[in-house]
């Protein structure tokens, strides 16, 4: 069935609140992989300081779409761009657009934890001494401060200079997390952040991301839709239709749960498809 | 088993070969021949080892025999007299010294540039890398007296630095070089592709990512390579004999010529009468250099793999 | 905060750079082999101006100072040498390789693969040294002289064997465990499961180890040098001294002066040559066995 490409937008029901200004503006992003198309003319708006859960089956894209937001599809092979993404006044995917600043201010937390194999304190300061941050005590107070954010300092505050790679796979997790923290991003991406950690752990990272909406606006990758339901404001549900990934609806948490637009969408919340 | 063709007869009248029969004193004839079959494998490969390991013994004591008792502190560190049958190898080992030095300082640098640009800056199938990993290949195949020919046209003929360490050194590099940009290119490809997300991911650039990240990581492979490079560079003969050519003196400087320890050793054998005992205890030296390098090697990685895997 | 237009930022600066340097030093070591060749080439014009190519093909024996060019006689001698030593190697190679696997108790095998270890490191001249002072001696009792091919041939054996036996022992633990697994199912005998199972799956890293191996030898220069007597001829039996193309130019380039030089660079390309076949063919068989897998 077809819907309007171009007219999807996050904000549908006038019955909502004023809503915050979006703040990631998507527009007809299509992406190949060696020229076969794997992403079509996804028209998006993130608003700001907003939790968004990008929700749908395997493969239809919502890795691929995350890692265009700050240009990762950089490090990959034959792959190209079409479309425009702004953030606010950025334009992302301008060739002259200057990718350090801009993976600054677009953090990424993966799928798979991976701290560098640094020490706990040098995963944090050695990304802040390359952004200019120099002076010792100042990363010292930042080192500190964002341990204490995602909830590490007490565990971890005896044994700074250990391994990173010795901490849990939860603890691992929240490291990558405030090490993103530290370089005070504006926006973070999520690619499944918890699928590779236990309940309990996940229930762990699930509250510290809560505690970030407002501060920071963050898109994350899920498959769990009860972890949709649980933690986000807003839910995009991605599909595959005619062999490439395409937004099939946005809109927030409560109308895409209770009152979905599109068949496909109510068949996978209902869990009949997917 | 062989199939024979058996003539037509009244029980097979079309003379196809069956399969093997099925009486049981055939089966017992066949499992006979299969228990002689395995019993003589079993007693040649046990032969062969024993007999490889026989003579590996029997060069070893050889050498240690005559060259031990030769050896001293004196030997290490005086110059060679009488055409070597006298004195020590104290400038032959300086020579060996800094013909490895002349031959690392050259073959690090570029190997681990190229080793970094085809592991980190180019796509498996692109055609700059297929070229240059080509020639590497072609360059591992050339054989050391070709080396030897080229080293001389080019070093010593051409460029007019005659024969010297230098010239010796340069020549070493070019050989040692496909063998060093293979374990550093490995040792890179086989960090995880983790990091290198992780660290495009916070905004480090990637030259900042390759020093501070990846070639740490890659260390170990780094250093087997360096080491083996030493061992391929020290055990080298033919290359250097029209390169750095056949001085005994200790050199003055790197335009010198100088001789290293194989070519003291040939030296010994093949010019000098009486040269025996020398070259014995030349020879010790030498297998005891090689051994610590390949010791070390076959050390560091192992024990640099282990403690990556614990973590 | 930016727009679109900015310049580019200092780390993306660096890293560019960064790449054109790398690129720069692998170009370097990229045309070294050309250099190589172009080289070889260009010393061996001068010869080949005077006399042309057949000479050295057709002439009765080498004496270049005379003006003789024929190569034949040496190569002939080189591919004797190589073809004794591999005959020899390979089998007690492959052998020691299975050894290992199959045969004897992990300690044991661990301990001659170390020794296999040891002895792939020892360089030419210490084999060629030995057989010199040893070998030479015991040979010419059984049949002087004792510099002859039979001696190059033994101690080339000796060379080549570690190389083509550690090669070997890799690619036999490349042959899946189902395999063997299956053979132990069917009761096959040992010898039937190396023969029918293992050696087939195995073939194209025993190819592989031989070739090497092969390389190996035809690249040494010491140990023909010293203990096979230098004499340029086709031998009638393996007691006669030889002398081969890598042998030859360590001998004469101390005094090979004009076209006599230039004849020995001759040489040197015909190696390369040989070699280069010898790549070639073990790349071929490398490709038709992933081929056929």
């Amino acid at each position: 069935m077809d819907m309007p490409s171009s007219e999807t937008q996050l904000i549908s029901s006038p019955s909502e609140d004023d809503l915050p200004l979006p703040c990631l503006y998507i527009d007809r992003l299509s992406l190949y992989y060696n020229s076969q198309l794997a992403l079509q003319d996804v028209t998006l708006s993130i608003p700001k300081g907003s939790i968004t859960a990008l929700i749908g089956p395997s493969g239809c894209g919502k890795t691929s779409f995350l890692s265009c937001l700050n240009r990762l599809t950089d490090l990959i092979p034959n792959c190209k761009i079409c479309g425009q993404v702004r953030l606010e006044d950025l334009d992302i995917l301008h060739p002259k657009t200057d990718t350090v600043a801009l993976r600054r201010r677009v953090g990424t937390i993966f799928q798979k934890p991976n701290p560098f194999p640094l020490s706990i304190w040098k995963n944090i300061a050695f990304p802040l001494r390359e952004h200019g941050v120099k002076d010792r005590q100042r990363i010292d107070e930042i080192v500190e401060q964002v341990l204490v954010d995602v909830g590490l300092w007490d565990e971890v505050k005896d044994r700074l200079k250990s391994p990173a790679l010795r901490l849990s796979g939860g603890q691992k997790q929240r490291l990558c997390i405030a090490r993103t923290l530290a370089l005070q991003p504006e926006i973070l991406l999520m690619d499944e952040p918890c699928s590779a950690l236990d309940p309990i752990t996940t229930h762990i990272v699930e509250d510290l991301i809560v505690s970030l909406r407002g501060k920071y606006t963050i898109l994350i990758v899920t498959h769990n839709l009860a972890q949709a339901r649980r933690i986000a404001d807003y839910v995009a549900l991605f599909w595959v239709k005619d062999g490439s990934g395409r937004l099939i609806e946005a809109g927030s948490v409560k109308q895409i749960f209770e009152n979905p637009q599109q068949p496909i969408t109510g068949a996978y919340i209902s869990g009949s498809r997917g | 088993m062989s199939r024979q063709n058996i003539p037509p007869s009244q029980n097979n009248p079309s003379g196809v070969p069956r399969s093997p029969a099925t009486t049981k004193s055939d089966l017992i004839a066949r499992s006979q021949k299969i228990a002689y079959a395995d019993i003589l494998l079993s007693l040649l490969v046990w032969a062969v080892a024993i007999s490889v390991t026989a003579v590996f013994v029997w060069i070893s004591v050889d050498i240690v025999w005559h060259g031990a008792g030769h050896l001293s502190w004196e030997f290490l560190t005086k110059e060679p007299e009488e055409a070597g049958r006298q004195g020590g190898i104290a400038s032959i080992l300086v020579s060996t010294g800094l013909l490895l030095s002349v031959c690392l300082g050259v073959a690090v640098p570029l190997g681990l540039g190229t080793a970094i640009l085809l592991a980190e800056f180019t796509v498996l199938n692109n055609w700059f890398g297929r070229l240059v990993r080509r020639s590497l290949d072609m360059l591992a195949s050339v054989p050391s007296i070709v080396f030897g020919l080229f080293g001389n046209a080019f070093f010593c003929v051409t460029l007019g630095l005659g024969f010297s360490i230098l010239s010796g050194g340069l020549t070493l590099a070019c050989m040692v070089l496909p063998l060093l940009i293979r374990s550093v290119e490995e040792g890179l490809r086989s960090v995880p592709h983790e990091y290198r997300l992780g660290a495009a991911s916070l905004g480090l650039s990637r030259s900042t990512t390759l020093v501070n990240l990846l070639l740490p990581a890659a260390f170990p492979s780094l250093a087997a390579g360096l080491i083996l490079g030493i061992g391929r560079a020290i055990a080298e003969t033919a290359a250097l004999m029209y390169t750095s050519g056949y001085v005994e003196r200790m050199p003055e400087s790197l335009l010198d010529s100088g001789r290293t320890l194989s070519l003291h050793i040939y030296s010994l054998s093949m010019n000098v009468s009486g040269g025996d005992s020398s070259a014995y205890a030349s020879v010790v030296v030498l297998m005891i250099l090689l051994l610590v390098t390949n010791g070390a090697a076959i050390w560091i990685g192992e024990h640099w793999l282990h403690s990556r895997i614990q973590n | 905060m930016t727009s679109s237009a900015k310049k580019t930022s200092f780390p993306q600066n660096v890293d560019r750079l960064l790449v054109w340097s790398l690129r720069g030093i692998a170009v370097i070591v990229g045309t070294i082999v050309l250099f190589i060749i172009g080289f070889l080439i260009l010393e061996s014009l001068p010869v080949f101006r005077k006399v042309g190519v057949l000479p050295f093909l057709r002439d009765t024996s080498w004496n270049p100072m005379q003006g003789v060019y024929s190569l034949t006689p040496m190569l002939i001698s080189t591919l004797l040498v190589v073809a004794g030593a591999v005959l020899l190697a390979a089998p007690i190679g492959i052998l020691s390789a299975l050894f290992c696997h199959y045969y004897a108790p992990k300690p044991v095998a661990n301990l001659y693969r170390r020794l296999l270890e040891i002895m792939s490191g020892i360089p030419g001249v210490v084999y060629g040294f030995w057989g010199l002072v040893v070998l030479v001696p015991l040979i010419n009792r059984l049949h002087p002289p004792g510099t002859s091919l039979l001696t190059g041939i033994l101690l080339l054996a000796l060379l080549i064997t570690p190389t083509i036996a550690l090669i070997a022992d890799a690619s036999l633990a490349g042959v899946p465990q189902e395999y063997l697994q299956g053979a132990v199912a069917l009761s096959l005998s040992r010898w039937g499961t190396i023969r029918e199972i293992v050696l087939p799956a195995a073939r194209s890293g025993l190819f592989t180890s031989i070739i090497l191996g092969t390389g190996r030898a035809i690249g040494e220069t010491i140990i023909v040098l010293m203990v096979c007597g230098n004499i340029v001829q086709i031998p009638s039996s393996v007691f006669e001294p030889i002398r081969t193309l890598p042998a030859n130019i360590a001998l004469e380039m101390d005094f090979a002066l004009g076209d006599h030089r230039s004849a020995l660079f001759v040489s040197g390309l015909l190696l390369m040559g040989v070699n280069l076949v010898l790549v070639l063919l073990a790349e071929a068989i490398a490709q038709e066995e992933i081929y056929h897998n």
